[in-house]
């Protein structure tokens, strides 16, 4: 029992990382209608800026900040310079870009720090408090972090003119612009916050599996199915997503651990979980494309 | 046509020509350049495959690594355990991976730009840990991948093994790009062009789009797999980490550089990859020391930044790009 229990709680922390990478996934599929294949590398690519000003001698938190302070200026300007031109452009090419800078970001990360896995320190204090035995103190710390960032977004969009400027030029960019919003500008904001959100996503996931150029590969793939579990075009959906999916990939896990231990066939562990990933991806994509949460989408033809 | 045809001609009787000189020019046709001129031979048949379902049918797909794995391991453990012949290995392979990509083809089938690609990019994704799967261990040898023999040269042919590998090779493209060119000039290739451009309008001729859309992503499939198999006899090893998302990525590459339904850009895209993919050790030392930067180069910082530039300045690919100048400066000249 507090062995499952500790799943779903590792789970949850598992989640809450899908959770924001989802929610940056989704807050430019919402805007521009683009799956931003590059949102691992350029989180990744944050999380070594952050280390990097760590052993420049900075705090854990002074450079978690600046971090994803340049997060953002690097998601505008890709936003402005790399993707503005190409607005009108067919998908194929908008993909192509994307998976162009997934390869710029990866390499230049392992061009600039090279591709030996190294340890990234926690900034939660190391004695077990919360529920012992249960969940860790980094697990417990990182759901807390990430539940104050979607909290700041979620009050950022439903509170402040900025943000209902930007869910205007997101939902309806020719009347937003009407009413004097200045649309280009919101996308490019959007990809900002885009990028913030997910450079969390990796200073917070760094401590648990180590950092290294490759490590977003497999939670950018939990995002994508996070963001399509709870419908790529509702924010809060995919948040809940990243919930749903994190625990579930953990209950999988765990049921092929238990069938195993009970009739010594293996059929699922550790070691697929992105398996899990890919299986969850396209079954949703095949079955329910609208999500759990999401609105099906009428086309007219 | 006649002409493009002549240069066709003219090329594959150079083809076959230049490595019976080995004699004559021992260095500037070693074994070494054989073998790279064969995997470039091996990438133009993968980077075919994958144009076939993009180019001319208007699939995505960021995850051909997937059936160029397939392929590779078909031939593999072909090889490994039933002791196939290698040759006998790339119908096999070509068949497996037709299922394989006809029924990937099925849920496809749903999918539409974007969430195609996501969809292939995950199973790109998934593919090492698929191939890692214990069950599978027993026939595919986990971490370890399967250690294989390079083909031997048949009949007492006078030819080293790189140069016959080379021969098969080209042997094994020319097929393929003679049967592709003939399919895509038929009745079926003009409906799977139709479906690329119009896709409805298609539909109202009478095209079955689901019938023509999976046997397309069958063949695509069947044509990438080939190049794996055909991989595996060359490399004589396969291993899950070789098929890892960047080996999509660099089909994506030649798809891009060679020209989105081009099949003679389908040669140029594999011919490029594999050279930048080559030289990316000589051009990280030019960083290096000739410009004094602190970094290592990689192929894939080239590869990226070349995606970008060309979807900016060559929409049509490297060899479209080129003829379109070509053809200004002939303007020009009155």
């Amino acid at each position: 029992m507090e062995q499952f229990l500790q799943q779903i709680a590792s789970g949850l922390a598992n989640g809450a990382i899908y959770a924001c990478v989802a929610l940056a996934l989704v807050m430019i599929y919402v805007s521009t209608d683009h799956i931003n294949f590059a949102q691992g590398e350029m989180a990744m690519f944050s999380t070594y800026l952050s280390w990097q000003l760590m052993t420049w001698g900075l705090s854990f938190w002074g450079a978690f900040v600046i971090a994803v302070a340049l997060s953002f200026v690097m998601g505008v300007a890709i936003e402005r310079l790399i993707l503005r031109p190409l607005h009108t452009a067919p998908i194929l090419s908008i993909i192509v870009v994307f998976i162009g800078l997934l390869a710029i970001f990866n390499s230049m990360a392992g061009a600039i720090w090279s591709y030996l896995i190294k340890e990234y320190p926690s900034p939660f204090p190391k004695s077990s408090f919360g529920i012992a035995g249960v969940i860790g103190s980094h697990q417990l710390g990182v759901v807390i972090v990430t539940l104050i960032v979607l909290g700041l977004l979620f009050a950022f969009f439903r509170y402040t003119p900025l943000g209902l400027a930007m869910r205007a030029a997101a939902q309806n960019p020719q009347m937003a612009r009407l009413v004097g919003v200045r649309v280009d500008w919101m996308l490019a904001l959007g990809w900002g916050l885009a990028a913030s959100v997910g450079a969390v996503a990796g200073i917070m996931v760094a401590h648990i599996v180590y950092l290294d150029p490759n490590m977003m590969a497999g939670i950018l793939l939990y995002a994508f199915a996070s963001a399509l579990v709870g419908g790529i075009s509702t924010p809060a959906g995919a948040v809940a997503g990243g919930f749903i999916v994190g625990v579930l990939e953990n209950m999988v896990a765990y049921a092929g651990n238990q069938i195993e231990q009970a009739t010594g066939i293996y059929i699922i562990g550790n070691g697929e979980k992105l398996t899990v990933a890919l299986i969850i991806v396209i079954f949703v994509l095949t079955v329910k494309p609208a999500g759990l949460f999401g609105r099906v989408v009428v086309k007219r033809v | 046509m006649a002409t493009s045809k002549k240069w066709v001609l003219g090329l594959v009787v150079l083809a076959v020509v230049v490595p019976l000189l080995k004699p004559v020019f021992p260095d500037a046709i070693s074994d070494y350049r054989l073998f790279l001129v064969s995997t470039m031979i091996i990438a133009s048949i993968a980077v075919l495959g994958l144009n076939l379902l993009t180019g001319f049918n208007g699939q995505f797909s960021l995850g051909h690594g997937a059936f160029y794995a397939v392929g590779a391991y078909t031939a593999a453990i072909l090889m490994d355990q039933l002791s196939f012949p290698y040759w006998a290995t790339i119908p096999a392979a070509a068949i497996v991976c037709f299922i394989v990509g006809y029924l990937f083809g099925l849920p496809a089938l749903r999918l539409e730009g974007h969430y195609l690609a996501l969809a292939t990019f995950a199973l790109a994704l998934a593919v090492p840990q698929i191939l890692k799967y214990r069950w599978l261990e027993g026939l595919t040898g986990g971490v370890q991948g399967i250690v294989l023999l390079k083909p031997e040269v048949p009949f007492g042919l006078p030819l080293t093994e790189d140069q016959w590998l080379y021969y098969f090779c080209l042997i094994t493209m020319i097929i393929l790009f003679w049967a592709a060119a003939n399919m895509l000039d038929s009745r079926s290739g003009r409906a799977m062009m139709a479906i690329r451009d119009q896709n409805m309008a298609a539909e109202t001729m009478g095209i079955d789009i689901a019938l023509y859309k999976t046997v397309t992503f069958g063949i695509s499939a069947a044509y990438t797999g080939i190049a794996g198999a055909l991989s595996a006899s060359a490399i004589a090893f396969v291993a899950p980490d070789s098929f890892t998302i960047f080996l999509s990525i660099k089909f994506l590459i030649g798809l891009v550089v060679g020209g989105i339904g081009s099949l003679a850009g389908s040669v140029i895209g594999g011919i490029f990859y594999v050279l930048v993919d080559n030289s990316a050790q000589a051009l990280s030392q030019f960083v290096k020391n000739g410009l004094g930067l602190p970094f290592d180069l990689s192929a894939y910082t080239v590869f990226g930044i070349l995606l970008i530039v060309i979807i900016y300045l060559m929409p049509t690919g490297l060899a479209g790009g080129l003829q379109a100048v070509w053809r200004r400066f002939q303007a020009a000249r009155g």
